[in-house]
């Protein structure tokens, strides 16, 4: 009790009032709210219309997901010249872009000195700031007639889904090489000096020891990536033909999902129409691909992710 | 020094861009003995000891002159490979760091790049049982290597070090991220390994230079001020900093 300001009066521990802490977390939660609102608003809209398109006499959901015409005219809706187009795009995008993006991070991150660094990493990142109708453009006037001149015009189309591909590739790179980057650059130092301090030589320790460290992030980047070229439409639109072709060569025209979406919502159907509303449904059919992209990468990094103290 | 040596140096001085952390530091180790480097922390010790495998090179704007030697052989310089005295040189580092690998991967693998022919099973039985660890984890060699202790994730490093046949191997401070019972473990295991390998050890633990070593020498901002015979050391020093450090009055 020899403490004077212990003898000055009781302390007022009481709860006060703090308006400002209650209003801040209201709007915080408004705003966390409303993005959840807008997505399921979206989903909804998705499942309504689709609905609308399956509740059509002239369409049935077998025939949608398992047959390989697309001829809305004479009420043909099955998916699969769509989905196979994106599933070509996709592939080839990923073909040029995941090799190509991991090479790149691994030269960034093992590599490069860190000036090197400084100046390439912003290069990519404009690379992925180029709108996407301009690789599209890029597509048909550049990579379109570089592969007529090499395999011929008579086997490459002007439309066709190797040249979308490739340029897609192009486009999603700088997506996959800087998230593999990061997963690489969170590698602990210390494996790395471990890997050296046995002899290991630059390329033994990043290929062997940094790589399979990094997994969870890079299997994460791959699947991004991929969803991000499944969803990719300006190109596709543009490049990789109009017209659904149920195909395997990669020289031919053949719409995509998001290809064929963006022709029917741009153009003079009218609403209401089940042509129409067949782009909801095939909407809502990218959207759980995405989602299920998202969901296997999420369980990825969670299965692989090391933990290190 | 009768003994054969395993390595030297003379006159090494190292510097990180201006700031020189060694000055003409010339020492010797004999093969089969245990040398530690002790001092208070930023007195080179580590540095010199990442100086013997050449794992300054890997940091920036560093450079070093001077010589050191491998056996006989100078190990300085350019026209040496770094990666080839690490085949000789292995080292343990302060904080376990094995792989995010299994067990037995941990071993293979430094094995496996530097050229192992033989039966690899065999070796990584062997290179565990040196490590007084094979009866902890034979059972489990297919799981990861992160879910062992610290102390196991220690001598896991040290088992991997020793599957490559390294001449020396140089630890910075191996038990100063361990408990008293593992480094009790690590302690027994470099006075097994002695028999084998030359080992240069560096500690911030009195205690541990005295219980391991034969020799010590005793680093002052980048200056050896005293090396010798262990015991010499510490209880006969001819230096007053040296006695002073030992005794706990400084450092």
């Amino acid at each position: 009790m020899s403490d004077p300001t212990a003898q000055s009066g009781k302390i007022d521990f009481s709860p006060k009032p703090r308006p400002h802490e209650v209003a801040i977390r209201i709007f915080l939660f408004v705003t966390a709210a409303i993005s959840i609102v807008i997505t399921l608003g979206i989903v909804l809209e998705l499942v309504k219309e689709s609905w609308l398109f399956f509740g059509d006499p002239e369409v049935s959901l077998w025939e949608f997901l398992t047959s390989n015409e697309w001829q809305p005219v004479i009420g043909k809706f099955g998916i699969w010249p769509l989905l196979s187009a994106t599933l070509m795009t996709s592939t080839i995008a990923m073909l040029v872009a995941f090799p190509l993006g991991l090479m790149v991070a691994i030269y960034l991150s093992e590599y490069a000195p860190d000036r090197v660094r400084a100046i390439l990493k912003p290069v990519l990142e404009i690379l992925a700031g180029i709108p996407t109708v301009v690789y599209g453009y890029f597509a048909v006037t550049f990579m379109t007639p570089l592969l007529q001149s090499i395999f011929g015009n008579d086997i490459v189309d002007v439309y066709n889904t190797a040249s979308a591909g490739i340029v897609m590739g192009i486009l999603i790179l700088p997506l996959v090489s800087s998230m593999t980057e990061d997963a690489l650059s969170s590698v602990p130092r210390s494996l790395r000096a471990g890997a050296f301090a046995l002899g290991a030589t630059k390329m033994e320790t990043s290929i062997q020891i940094v790589v399979p460290a990094a997994f969870s992030g890079i299997a994460a980047a791959f699947i991004v990536a991929l969803s991000r070229a499944v969803g990719e439409t300006m190109i596709v639109a543009l490049a990789a033909g109009a017209g659904p072709n149920f195909t395997i060569n990669p020289f031919e025209g053949a719409e995509t999902l998001t290809g064929y979406i963006v022709r029917i919502s741009g153009g003079d159907i009218s609403y209401n129409s089940v042509d129409y509303n067949s782009i909801f449904a095939l909407g809502l059919v990218l959207f759980i691909i995405t989602l299920t992209l998202n969901f296997i990468s999420r369980r990825i990094v969670e299965k692989y992710r090391e933990v290190y103290e | 020094m009768d003994t054969k040596l395993a390595m030297h140096t003379k006159n090494l001085n190292f510097f990180y861009g201006d700031f020189q952390a060694l000055f003409d530091v010339s020492l010797d180790f004999g093969a089969n003995e245990v040398t530690a480097l002790i001092g208070p922390s930023g007195c080179g010790k580590s540095t010199l000891l990442r100086c013997l495998n050449r794992m300054n090179d890997l940091i920036p704007e560093t450079r070093s002159e001077g010589e050191i030697y491998f056996r006989d052989q100078p190990i300085h310089g350019q026209e040496v490979d770094p990666v080839e005295v690490r085949r000789q040189v292995g080292m343990v580092f302060q904080k376990p760091n094995p792989f995010p690998k299994t067990i037995y991967e941990n071993i293979a693998w430094g094995a496996r790049i530097n050229g192992y022919r033989g039966d690899m099973d065999e070796l990584v039985e062997t290179s565990l049982k040196k490590c007084a660890l094979w009866d902890e984890v034979k059972e489990k060699l297919k799981q990861n290597a992160l879910g062992l202790s610290g102390g196991q994730q220690q001598r896991l490093c040290i088992a991997r070090t020793i599957a490559v046949e390294p001449d020396v191997i140089l630890m910075d401070e191996p038990t100063s991220a361990l408990d008293p019972i593992s480094t009790a473990k690590i302690e027994d295991l470099i006075t097994e390994l002695r028999k084998r390998y030359t080992i240069i050890i560096v500690t911030h633990n009195m205690q541990q230079a005295g219980r391991v070593s034969e020799k010590t020498a005793f680093f002052l901002n980048g200056v050896i001020i005293e090396a010798g015979l262990t015991s010499d050391i510490f209880f006969n020093p001819k230096e007053e900093r040296t006695e002073a450090y030992i005794s706990g009055r400084f450092g």
